[in-house]
């Protein structure tokens, strides 16, 4: 069998080219999107994307858009991170105080160990609902590179703030106050 | 004969630990520290000592090495708690099957590459044997003759 040269070179290129994408796609999804920000920074709201995810502790899914309606304070944190004892307290008390305006916190537990978890919603007292997003996936969608992180849904379910740090009381006052005037 | 009960209940006592001590496959952290990731980090758990998942992670193993868990058992807790990215080598589906794809293509590339290459190299070697030597004008002839001549 003779392959020409025009083909074998066609093939080479190919083979080439088909191998460089792979790479590429590789080192792309090793980085966390930053599109979720640049659009909030040109003051877009984009639709937060769709979680379907295990309750903490409990039997029992839910979906981020099962809140929908209310504004909703998503904060991405785990265990073993120290930035997040410390912010924790503040989203509690976030929590108690968006209650009467149709808000509230949602604690999204992120590369843990369940038990770690538990010991930690249980040592702050956390009355705020937690799901388990035990590989990261459900974080990585939504560009969480560190943790804590915390990102704000407006009442249709659309991203109005991120936070890609621990937030503090002028952060949740600046960006909570506007969207809770706002119907649903 | 209460002395003799003691003594059998001893003896049941420490044949009983033995036995159990026997079945203990008593797996450490260093076992698996090369085959499990710390997600976080990017890296294998033996690399990323000091970052704080790094160390959950250890606990976790030490915490199912003592109650006897063999290393899949520990594995798969592992996997349970943090998806299968925690393990070193990839699954065999999805977009991680190309670390086992692409190095098994690249190999058969290249056979198929040096296999052709080869293939060239004797047909161009066979030619060249082959190859009919050009002939001699007859100015030519008769000047070797006559050098062969003058050195005889």
């Amino acid at each position: 069998m003779r392959i020409e040269r025009p083909v074998a070179v066609a093939a080479c290129l190919l083979a080439g080219a088909a191998l460089v994408a792979v790479l590429a796609y590789g080192v792309a999804h090793q980085h966390a999107s930053r599109s979720i920000d640049r659009a909030v920074a040109a003051g877009d709201r984009p639709t937060a994307p769709g979680l379907h995810l295990p309750r903490l502790g409990v039997s029992g899914e839910a979906a981020i858009a099962d809140w929908r309606g209310k504004v909703v304070v998503v904060n991405f944190w785990a265990s073993w991170c120290e930035p997040c004892r410390d912010e924790t307290p503040l989203l509690e008390r976030w929590h108690r105080r968006l209650a009467a305006d149709n808000g509230l916190v949602l604690g999204i537990n992120t590369l843990d160990v369940d038990a770690d978890a538990l010991r930690f919603e249980r040592a702050f007292h956390l009355t705020y609902p937690m799901l388990r997003d035990r590989d990261g996936a459900g974080a990585r969608r939504f560009g969480v590179a560190g943790y804590p992180e915390t990102v704000v849904l407006d009442r249709r379910g659309r991203i109005a703030a991120v936070a890609r740090g621990p937030v503090d009381d002028g952060f949740m006052r600046e960006k909570l106050r506007p969207l809770l005037r706002e119907p649903a | 004969m209460t002395r003799l009960l003691m003594l059998v209940c001893g003896l049941v006592l420490f044949a009983s630990t033995a036995a159990m001590a026997a079945d203990c496959p008593r797996t450490t952290v260093a076992d698996l520290e090369d085959e499990v990731m710390c997600p976080v980090c990017g890296t294998s758990l033996g690399v990323a000592r000091e970052a704080p998942l790094a160390r959950r992670e250890r606990a976790m193993i030490e915490r199912l090495a003592n109650r006897c868990q063999t290393k899949a058992q520990i594995k798969a807790a592992l996997v349970g708690e943090f998806g299968p990215a925690v393990l070193a080598m990839p699954p065999r589906q999805g977009f991680d099957a190309s670390a086992y794809l692409v190095p098994g293509a690249g190999a058969l590339a290249a056979l198929m590459v040096a296999a052709l290459l080869l293939r060239r190299w004797r047909r161009r070697g066979a030619s060249s044997a082959l190859a009919p030597t050009t002939a001699l004008t007859a100015a030519d002839q008769l000047d070797l003759e006559a050098e062969l001549a003058r050195l005889r």
